[in-house]
């Protein structure tokens, strides 16, 4: 079942695509949305939460773009070429690039923003930066990348939240975070900073000088803030902003306010992340130990009531460990239906007796509670008896990287390939107390480390995709974690916002192409 | 003379308090489960070691407990309140920047509280068996038995969606670039609905309270002379018995006043007001405590800098205080 919402979606999807081509963009206008929570500073690479990435993707880039399908697009590179064996990547970047603050952007400022900055500041840099042999400047404009043996998510690796350049002529031989300019961010995308008022309001202005011609086509965003939920319904009502980025206000308040007027939506501009939502298990002890269990509670759940009732119809049920738009999923795979009956043959042959676990929801907002309380009803029909136990944000933190849950809610970007994004949640070696986000649920299984660590350095993709796929059946048997649901965050914005989406990070980038038809 | 001494001698007791104050604050947030750097991690979605590592040696979280606090505690005494580690700003200049906009939403608020509380309060004394009377006190009932942030809410639908006549949120308009007088109207406007929402409370509180012991007041020994004496109404009320009705009042409103640095917090967060309450809970909630023990520093210095300014003004509204001490 598609409800209404879905299909609204789906409909304004169709019908901006036929709009945009049809209009000529019109130049000016400053658009108002708002920015949840506030973020704590604006440097990307140096800082990677979401509202940071949300603000500062129209700051900065990297140097290739993604489109909703994950293709890469260019950026700050104009073309780029990969040898016959996988191991060098030759980057030739645009010669009409500058700074905010005037100065050239070169291939020195690749070299320094990979190596030096991002190799000592950005986890998620270094996952990617383990694999390179070294970062050469063959000329200004040439950057070479030789990798030690091939990884295949690398192309991929280049979004600007993740591989953020830089000004090297600002940060080097400086201490990174005390750096002056850290208050005034210098990069090289289509707005530039203009002000922070804390608590209030984040202003970007046009960037006059940007390279690529006619853009940006808006004077400028204000990103407002408004720590209160149903305050940020109502700026949006009373006409105060015009975009609501994901997360902005709860899903119950998302059915009226797409009902108003001139009011549009969209679940684009998230392929890159797909956030993906998932039920820690704990492998290690009590009834979550024995698979039948978790392969119960995989069929115990309604996940189907879950998409259309709590994320109002938006998102897709995953067939198992690789959401859809992962690259290498298994069709093949035998699917978890609603299927109570089978849930209990399960627990009676494990021999199940009623043996408490505890729940943790995942505490940030209203969908989430509730979903807590679905899934505990679901598991209590078929005998599970369920305790559910709400935290804060640390307090959720601190259980599950002392692995003190039975159940948990979390959910996790996937990055565009099972190397970046999966792997990480079932390899052994990642196990590692103190982290939230690692393999929380303490799975080890030899042969599933092995498939994954050869599948990240096979070369070429054929070769990957044998190895995922049968990494994909093991892991539907021993169901390590639940797979809940591939999240579709919706964006509301006003009809006449255009070309809001234009790629598989839209959501951070999005404002670049955006025109007012007004 | 004797109130520099009186100050000098509650100054002294007053940094006592304050350095208890810290460590007994510091001991409790370490009792707090939830560790900062993970939380920070947790934000960020970072996995690897390497990087909480760097943020416990940033912050010298990796040190032993008696240490931290030695080193929070000596950099206190220099007016050094360290930096917040998920704002990366000085905690000092983050309070500083925040505090106008708290201290001109809860003074208001406090004035207006104040003000109007005694006022109905007398009016409802003046009236005490008339209709009129009964309204105002059904009235204080009301407005104090509502949460706060439930009239926030209305007031913002009222107000704001359905007769839009007063933003809803914020302190000033964005992107409108007013200056001067301008400015100050715009603030004035955006200052309304919270202010209001945030006195209401305690106006029905002062309201109850100077009815309570203007009636009290009416029944001494001196009223009825100065009746005798053939005063006219309105001077007994206001000379002879809201005087001697005071001092309850001065109490509640020290009390007040002591909270107006974290005290907003709902309304701050309803209104998005950018104050000091919600930069507290938000500190709160990602374990900044370095920038939570800054708040409660400051809340803690500001309660008893109205303890004493409140003690000055019993003396002043009734000098008998000051032949007993």
């Amino acid at each position: 079942m598609k409800t209404p919402l879905a299909i609204a979606v789906a409909t304004a999807a169709a019908l901006t695509a036929n709009a945009a081509s049809a209009d000529e963009p019109t130049t000016g206008g400053v658009i108002d949305t708002i920015i949840q929570p506030e973020p704590p500073g604006l440097v990307l690479g140096m800082i990677q939460n979401a509202p940071t990435r949300t603000v500062a993707g129209n700051i900065y880039e990297g140097l290739l773009r993604y489109d909703t399908e994950l293709n890469p697009m260019p950026q700050l590179a104009e073309s780029w070429e990969i040898s016959d064996d996988g191991l060098t990547y030759t980057f030739h970047l645009r010669d009409d690039v500058t700074w905010h603050d005037g100065e050239p952007f070169t291939a020195e400022d690749v070299v320094f923003s990979a190596d030096v900055f991002h190799r000592e500041l950005n986890p998620s840099a270094r996952a990617v930066l383990q694999h390179i042999d070294s970062i050469e400047a063959l000329d200004e404009r040439t950057v070479e990348f030789t990798l030690e043996e091939p990884f295949g998510p690398f192309l991929i690796s280049f979004e600007a939240g993740t591989f953020t350049m830089v000004p090297e002529h600002i940060y080097a031989g400086t201490e990174f975070r005390d750096n002056e300019a850290n208050n005034h961010p210098i990069g090289t995308g289509p707005f530039k900073f203009e002000r922070w008022d804390r608590g209030t309001v984040i202003q970007l202005v046009k960037n006059e000088d940007y390279y690529e011609e006619g853009l940006p086509y808006l004077d400028g965003i204000n990103w407002h803030i408004i720590p209160d939920g149903a305050s940020r319904a109502v700026a949006y009502e009373n006409g105060t902003v015009d975009v609501l980025p994901y997360g902005t206000v709860e899903n119950f308040d998302i059915p009226r306010l797409t009902e108003m007027d001139n009011t549009c939506v969209t679940d684009e501009g998230h392929e890159y992340f797909s956030p993906f939502a998932m039920l820690w298990m704990n492998n290690r002890e009590g009834p979550t130990a024995d698979k039948r269990f978790r392969q119960a509670v995989m069929y115990a759940m309604d996940r189907e009531f879950a998409r259309d009732v709590l994320w109002n119809g938006l998102g897709q049920v995953p067939l198992g460990a690789f959401g859809s738009n992962a690259r290498f999923q298994n069709d093949d795979l035998e699917p978890f239906d609603h299927d109570p009956e089978r849930a209990r043959e399960l627990l009676d042959e494990m021999g199940y007796d009623g043996e408490e676990v505890r729940l943790l929801p995942l505490p940030y907002g209203e969908t989430w509670t509730r979903w807590a309380e679905a899934v505990q009803q679901n598991l209590k029909e078929v005998g599970i008896n369920v305790r559910t136990e709400a935290t804060d944000v640390g307090g959720w933190n601190q259980r599950l990287g002392d692995w003190d849950y039975d159940l948990a809610f979390t959910y996790l970007y996937q990055y565009g390939d099972p190397a970046l994004g999966i792997s990480r949640t079932y390899l052994s070696d990642n196990i590692e107390k103190g982290s939230p986000w690692n393999n929380v649920e303490g799975y080890e299984n030899e042969r599933v480390d092995e498939l994954f660590n050869a599948a990240a350095t096979a070369y070429p993709d054929e070769e990957r995709e044998a190895l995922y796929h049968e990494v994909q059946e093991i892991l539907q048997e021993d169901v390590p974690v639940g797979w809940l649901l591939e999240l579709g965050f919706p964006t509301i914005y006003r009809c006449d916002v255009k070309n809001l989406v234009t790629s598989s990070v839209g959501v951070n980038d999005g404002f670049k192409d955006a025109w007012l038809d007004r | 003379m004797l109130y520099a001494r009186l100050i000098a001698s509650r100054l002294v007791k007053a940094v006592t308090v304050l350095f208890l104050i810290i460590i007994l604050n510091f001991v409790l947030i370490q009792l707090a489960p939830g560790d900062p750097a993970a939380i920070l991690a947790g934000e960020a979605g970072a996995t690897d070691e390497e990087f909480l590592r760097q943020l416990r040696e940033r912050f010298g979280l990796d040190e032993p407990l008696h240490v931290q606090l030695w080193r929070y505690v000596s950099g206190v005494a220099m007016l050094d309140f360290g930096f917040s580690y998920r704002q990366q700003m000085p905690v000092l200049d983050l309070i500083l920047a925040r505090l106008p906009a708290t201290l001109l939403l809860t003074g208001t608020a406090f004035v207006l509280s104040l003000g109007l509380g005694i006022l109905a309060g007398s009016l409802a004394a003046a009236r005490v068996k008339k209709p009129s009377g009964s309204l105002i006190m059904a009235l204080a009932l009301l407005f104090y038995a509502t949460p706060l942030f439930w009239v926030a809410l209305m007031a913002v639908v009222l107000f704001s969606v359905y007769l839009d006549w007063l933003p809803a949120y914020g302190m000033f308009t964005v992107g409108a670039g007013h200056t001067g007088l301008a400015l100050a109207l715009d603030v004035g406007k955006h200052l309304i609905l919270p202010a209001t929402t945030l006195a209401l409370f305690f106006m029905a509180i002062y309201t109850r309270m100077t009815r309570a012991s203007m009636l009290e007041a009416s029944q001494q020994d001196y009223v009825k002379t100065a009746r005798a004496k053939g005063l006219k109404d309105s001077v007994i009320q206001r000379r002879h018995i809201l005087r001697n009705a005071l001092l309850p009042i001065i109490t509640l409103a020290g009390l007040q006043a002591g909270q107006m640095v974290g005290g907003a917090i709902l309304t701050e967060t309803v209104f998005a007001w950018p104050g000091i309450g919600r930069l507290m809970f938000e500190a709160l909630q990602q374990r900044d405590y370095n920038l939570l023990l800054g708040i409660f520093f400051f809340s803690a210095a500001l309660v008893i800098v109205f303890n004493i300014v409140t003690d000055l003004v019993y003396r002043l509204a009734d000098p008998r205080i000051k032949e007993a001490s």
